[in-house]
């Protein structure tokens, strides 16, 4: 087996976005996300020595990641009292008939595993997009994700529309095989 | 009649709304007769609801050069 070795210079193009993706559906905030993922590259660099080869690059970065959005949790529960659940009649409006029973969540809803789901979807897609050809990832994730329009994006990788479209093609195809794969087969 | 080519083209232009009328039309007269483009504008369109549903983030290339700088500074 070929050792692994760390490369922080291509980091950022490499993992950020599968970082901050990761981040973001944990503390739902993306400015604390962006922070997290910032701080995280800090302490690869740092503990870059400590790294073994074992594991891949990818998968060490999100390990820091991990402890990362736990520090965040603590810190922001540190506070006495601040992690307690309150339960309070809604106080706004006590008129009769809003009871404690009407804010109980509701037993037969799946609501809850939706939004498990879409986060665990995300960080497939994540993953296939980043198995893509350099080229066919920025024009899908310009178009999908940050939905630019097909001039600017035309515009800034000096490329024709039909260019464009036979990129996207190529994209959607790859990312079709490679969700039937890692999703549908689950 | 438009070949298969175009019709994969539009269809792909359709995930991102910007198929013309007319190109609705023809695409949509092609998808009756031709199975295989048929298959791929259905399984087209789950991976735009996919998309969609995931709700996926990317960071901003400002933003990404930021943290460039900032790990470049403490490399």
């Amino acid at each position: 087996m070929t050792k692994n070795q760390l490369n922080p210079t291509s980091w950022v193009d490499q993992y950020a976005d599968y970082l901050f993706n990761y981040a973001v559906a944990r503390v739902s905030d993306a400015e604390i996300a962006k922070d997290l993922v910032q701080e995280t590259f800090l302490a690869g660099l740092k503990s870059a020595k400590n790294f073994q080869g074992a594991a891949t690059e990818r998968t060490w970065l999100i390990a820091i990641l991990k402890r990362k959005v736990i520090d965040y949790y603590r810190k922001i529960n540190s506070k006495k009292g601040k992690a307690e659940v309150r339960i309070n009649y809604s106080s706004q409006s006590d008129s009769a008939g809003d009871w404690l029973e009407e804010n109980v969540a509701d037993p037969f809803s799946t609501l809850e595993n939706d939004q498990i789901e879409n986060v665990e979807l995300g960080q497939a897609i994540q993953e296939c997009i980043s198995k893509l050809p350099k080229k066919q990832s920025a024009v899908f994730v310009m178009k999908t994700i940050r939905g630019l329009s097909t001039e600017d994006i035309c515009n800034e990788l000096g490329i024709n529309p039909s260019n464009l479209w036979v990129m996207v093609h190529r994209a959607r195809t790859n990312l079709m095989g490679c969700l039937n794969e890692n999703w549908f087969k689950l | 009649m438009i070949n298969c080519e175009k019709a994969s083209t539009i269809c792909n232009k359709k995930q991102y709304k910007e198929a013309t009328f007319l190109e609705q039309i023809q695409l949509g007269f092609h998808l009756l007769y031709c199975k295989t483009c048929a298959a791929f504008s259905k399984k087209n369109k789950k991976l735009t609801i996919l998309c969609d549903k995931a709700n996926l983030h990317n960071l901003s290339e400002q933003e990404k050069e930021k943290m460039k700088v900032t790990i470049e500074h403490n490399s």
